[in-house]
């Protein structure tokens, strides 16, 4: 066994049976860390089912503050007989396995490089609950205490989130710390402590906060000014609307009436979720509907309508693993195509890509922006990984002078000076007409709204001339586009090599981790980070900059590299791929190793060979 | 023929209340066949609309696909109109009346959009008692496609080709109240008399209300052994009584002491007088309106008038429990919570 101390920089993993509550205390765990002042990464890895399947919840501190997945568990907390030998063999060398002792390990369970840490947890609660409930529940909280002696967390601290987390339901605080008290009692008499893996207390987080990306989104959608909300229900988004309710339910109900600024409708399926935030968008209210991938298919039809009738609607999409019902609970990237091009005919749509909870509230509230400027749906694509995992974010941030932007909707008094309204007319020649909401005007302002064919003043027409400038012209809004999304960024002031990284969402904190290994390789690259569709003009300059860029993402089909051949017109030559699609986050070694096998030679010339 | 709507009016037609004549109410030249069933339902609205003085740009028409669907660009060309997709309608017109509480909507469908494709969202609009009035164009068949038999097509029925329809029609007003709507009434395009009234009295229906007009297609159903053609409907028609709609302010001076007679009063402040043909069937009751719909399928008669009626029934804003103010007045200074408040969300993450 090494004798190498690690502080702050492992990795713990939780083997659990889903449905026993274990969810709970293994966020309690990774929570203890993040009020320690250490960066921590939990992934909750789990089947799409209720009760009884294997779940894993790995939790990731970095003193670095490298907030990605990393592979290699150095140590497993192994709480699941179904996954164990799995598990076994997943530990690092060197590594730690924690178990429940009450029954003896089995001989073939025995590795010799790694120390393993029997508890017999079972034993332990059947002495001390009466209650099967209690006897199941309080297990995890045993190893949780244990977990405390074990690996140096501040007790104080894990009090402290018992008690806010029972806060109303006092009665449960002392049973809870007192289960917590039987793991770090057993470990004490046993063991000796703490192990060469350990936390210390550090001040690296400041005001960060610790969330996920559903409920961030879910505040952001409060904020921007959403009064309606349409939704059916499907992993991973579900949680988005349900963070949406819990806010709204919260700031959004009138003190003396007790009547709510909101409505929230469960649709019967997603194609009348979309439908109902169309047509509140078109009666004048912010309105949006969350899904994923499955949804998103269902919801082509509805995306077309509003794409050529230019109605605004906002619509989050939480990838999962795809095709069809694929890996419900499993993340990707790969909606992007559909995202761009869904509908038939032609069609292109505008969306954004957060890559942290904040990015996830401050971008939802400005897709209602952007879709009612532009006039057309407007998409949040986030991602299982940054939905429904707990992630370290800058805290959310408001600008108390914003205003919305409800873009181009004329008022009575501005119809009563116009001749003539024309629903469809480029009157300011960016591509984007002017819209009523209607009851606005008695004579003036009516028109009608329809998936068919329309003239300037929105009368039915099949006169090809016609049709031809109108589909010219959502072109051009198109490009009206480019310059209000969420600009790339960039990490370099200027571009200083050869070969360039482009990545976007998720991917993100694993490339710029992998961006970290490669300089302490001597090996440096040009990065941007993608936040939007369609791209603007930074990201042509900066492939037009680099003889090869690596696009990293998540999918099979190198969907954003697709994407931006298909757009910029680049040579495709130049973009190498580094896809993951394996269903779990991207690593940054994982990218490290899928460079280090494309870097063109000439690169690689004066650096020595580098082993990852 | 002409393609150009006159704009001549009478200076002396008659004004309603807010002083418009029907021109007003009226809509683009009709595209569908002459005679279609689809216009006279048209006209009915016009006129009821007309006669309620409702404001045109308070109403929202809407529809889906199909030539029932094009109808709304034919009456009230000072309302907005949403012509949507195929079978979706209810779902727009959900989120729009979420949006405004304040506007009359208008949704019209067909057969094939509210029986086939768009079953699902018809079942779920009613579910959720949402304040519409809801009038399906029935003709049994797919005029845009050419006359393929729909899914109210009756079992027997003959089409224009001669091929016989196997399978049962779907009773659109059946099973709206079996899912619980809260307004039913089923009519012939070709009675106005009785179309008209029934269209204000679901307007002023607070909730779901269904009108299922029988609307035949001239063109493609319009044939012997059809059992929706002009002829069939004409003589198997039986209605379940009189419905006069009574404007709101009215002085009602009439006192009706027989059975069969009564006035039911409407939330905002309208009257309906109702005159029952049949003993055995009373609209607030549910069970006697679908036996006096079962027994009309025995009879192979086709039961028209108001069927069901429960005025006290809540709508979709009541049980959502939605501010007065329509949800698109709100503005910044009610919808964003603002930073103060947005301090204290993140301090419960961290």
């Amino acid at each position: 066994m090494s004798l190498n101390i690690k502080v702050n920089d492992f990795v713990v993993r939780f083997a659990n049976v889903n449905g026993t509550g274990s969810a709970s205390a293994n966020h309690m765990f990774a929570k203890s860390i993040f009020r320690m002042g250490i960066p921590v990464t939990p992934k909750n890895i789990f089947p799409s089912n209720i009760q009884g399947l294997p779940t894993w919840y790995d939790v990731r501190i970095s003193e670095k503050g490298y907030l990605g997945r990393k592979e290699g568990v150095d140590l497993m907390v192994c709480m699941n007989p179904q996954s164990m030998q799995k598990d076994i063999a997943t530990v690092s060398a060197g590594g730690y396995f924690l178990y429940d002792s009450t029954k003896v390990l089995h001989s073939d369970y025995i590795r010799k490089d790694i120390t393993y840490i029997g508890i017999p947890i079972t034993d332990i609660c059947n002495k001390e609950y009466s209650d099967p409930r209690q006897r199941q529940l309080f297990k995890n909280i045993i190893y949780v205490g244990a977990l405390s002696t074990l690996l140096d967390i501040e007790f104080g601290v894990l009090e402290a989130l018992v008690s806010e987390q029972f806060k109303g339901k006092e009665k449960l605080i002392a049973p809870n710390i007192n289960a917590l008290q039987l793991g770090v009692k057993y470990v004490q008499e046993h063991y000796s402590y703490p192990l060469n893996i350990r936390v210390e207390r550090r001040d690296l987080l400041k005001d960060k906060i610790l969330l996920n990306g559903n409920k961030a989104a879910g505040i952001g959608a409060v904020y921007g000014g959403a009064t309606v909300a349409s939704w059916y229900p499907i992993t991973p988004s579900t949680s988005l609307v349900e963070g949406y309710e819990k806010y709204a339910e919260k700031y959004r109900v009138d003190k003396e009436t007790g009547k709510k600024n909101f409505a929230i409708v469960q649709a019967e399926d997603e194609l009348a979720a979309l439908g109902m935030a169309i047509g509140a968008n078109w009666n004048g209210a912010r309105s949006f509907t969350a899904t994923s991938g499955p949804g998103l298919s269902l919801m082509n039809e509805f995306l077309g309508l509003a794409y050529f009738s230019e109605i605004p609607v906002v619509l989050v999409d939480v990838q999962r693993s795809g095709p069809s019902t694929g890996m419900p609970t499993r993340t990707q990237q790969s909606d992007l195509l559909m995202a761009a091009y869904a509908s038939h005919g032609d069609t292109k749509h505008v969306f954004l890509i957060p890559s942290t909870p904040a990015e996830c509230f401050e971008m939802m509230a400005d897709t209602f922006d952007l879709a009612e400027e532009l006039q057309t749906p407007v998409m949040l694509l986030t991602d299982l990984d940054l939905g429904m995992n707990d992630h370290i974010s800058e805290p959310l941030k408001w600008n108390p002078e914003r205003q919305y932007k409800r873009g181009k909707v004329l008022t009575a008094e501005q119809l009563d000076k116009l001749d003539r309204f024309g629903r469809y007319l480029d009157s300011d020649n960016d591509g984007i007409p002017y819209r009523t909401i209607p009851g606005t005007h008695p004579s003036k302002g009516s028109f009608f709204t329809r998936g068919s064919s329309h003239d300037e003043y929105a009368v039915y027409s099949e006169d090809s001339p016609t049709y031809v400038r109108i589909m010219d012209r959502l072109l051009k809004k198109f490009e009206t586009a480019k310059s209000l999304v969420p600009k790339p960024h960039l990490y370099q002031k200027e571009n200083k090599n050869k070969s360039g990284l482009l990545f976007f969402g998720t991917t993100t904190q694993s490339a710029e981790e992998a961006m970290d290994l490669f300089k302490e390789q001597g090996i440096e690259f040009d990065a941007i980070q993608i936040k939007a569709f369609p791209f603007n003009e930074t990201v042509a300059e900066f492939i037009e900059a680099h003889e090869t860029v690596f696009v990293i993402e998540q999918n099979r089909d190198a969907q954003m590299r697709t994407l931006l051949v298909n757009e910029l017109e680049v040579d495709p030559k130049k973009l190498k791929k580094v896809l993951n699609f394996d269903g779990t986050p991207i690593t940054a070694d994982f990218i490290m190793n899928q460079i280090l096998t494309q870097l063109p030679k000439s690169y690689l010339k004066n650096k020595e060979a580098v082993a990852v | 023929m002409t393609y150009i709507k006159s704009k001549f009016a009478h200076p002396n037609l008659p004004k309603n209340k807010l002083g418009y004549t029907r021109k007003e109410y009226e809509g683009s030249l009709t595209t569908l066949c002459a005679g279609c069933g689809h216009d006279s339902i048209g006209a009915a609205i016009v006129e009821a609309c007309w006669e309620m003085s409702i404001e045109p740009h308070k109403v929202a028409k809407l529809s889906g696909i199909g030539c029932s669907s094009k109808t709304p660009a034919y009456f009230l060309n000072n309302s907005h109109g949403f012509n949507s997709v195929h079978g979706r309608m209810p779902s727009v017109a959900t989120g729009a009346n979420l949006a405004n509480k304040d506007l009359i909507y208008l949704g019209v469908s067909g057969d094939g959009d509210s029986a086939s494709i768009g079953m699902g969202q018809f079942v779920h609009v009613i579910r959720r008692n949402l304040n519409m009035t809801y009038i399906v164009m029935n003709n049994g068949c797919y005029g845009l496609t050419k006359g393929q038999d729909s899914a109210t097509a009756d079992a027997g029925s003959k089409s224009k080709a001669g091929s016989v329809n196997m399978f049962e029609g779907i009773d659109l007003c059946g099973l709206a109240i079996e899912l619980g709507a809260t307004f039913v009434a089923q009519s012939f395009s070709g009675d106005k008399h009785q179309l008209v009234p029934l269209i204000q009295a679901a307007i002023s229906h607070p909730g779901f209300a269904l009108i299922n007009v029988l609307s035949p297609c001239v063109t493609f159903n319009n044939n012997v052994g059809s059992t929706k053609s002009y002829d069939y409907v004409r003589e198997h028609v039986e209605a379940t009584g009189t419905l006069d709609y009574v404007p709101p302010m009215t002085e009602i001076t009439t006192t009706y002491t027989d059975d069969e007679t009564k006035m039911v009063e409407m939330h905002d402040g309208s009257w309906l007088r109702l005159h029952k043909l049949s003993q055995t069937w009373n609209p607030d009751d549910k069970i006697s309106a679908i036996n006096a719909l079962q027994h009309s399928h025995v009879k192979n008669e086709i039961l028209t008038g108001l069927l069901y009626m429960n005025n006290e029934s809540k709508e979709l804003h009541s049980l959502l429990n939605t501010t007065d103010v329509p949800l698109n007045k709100l503005n910044e200074s009610v919808l964003c919570p603002g930073v103060e408040i947005l301090e204290k969300i993140n301090s419960e993450f961290r």
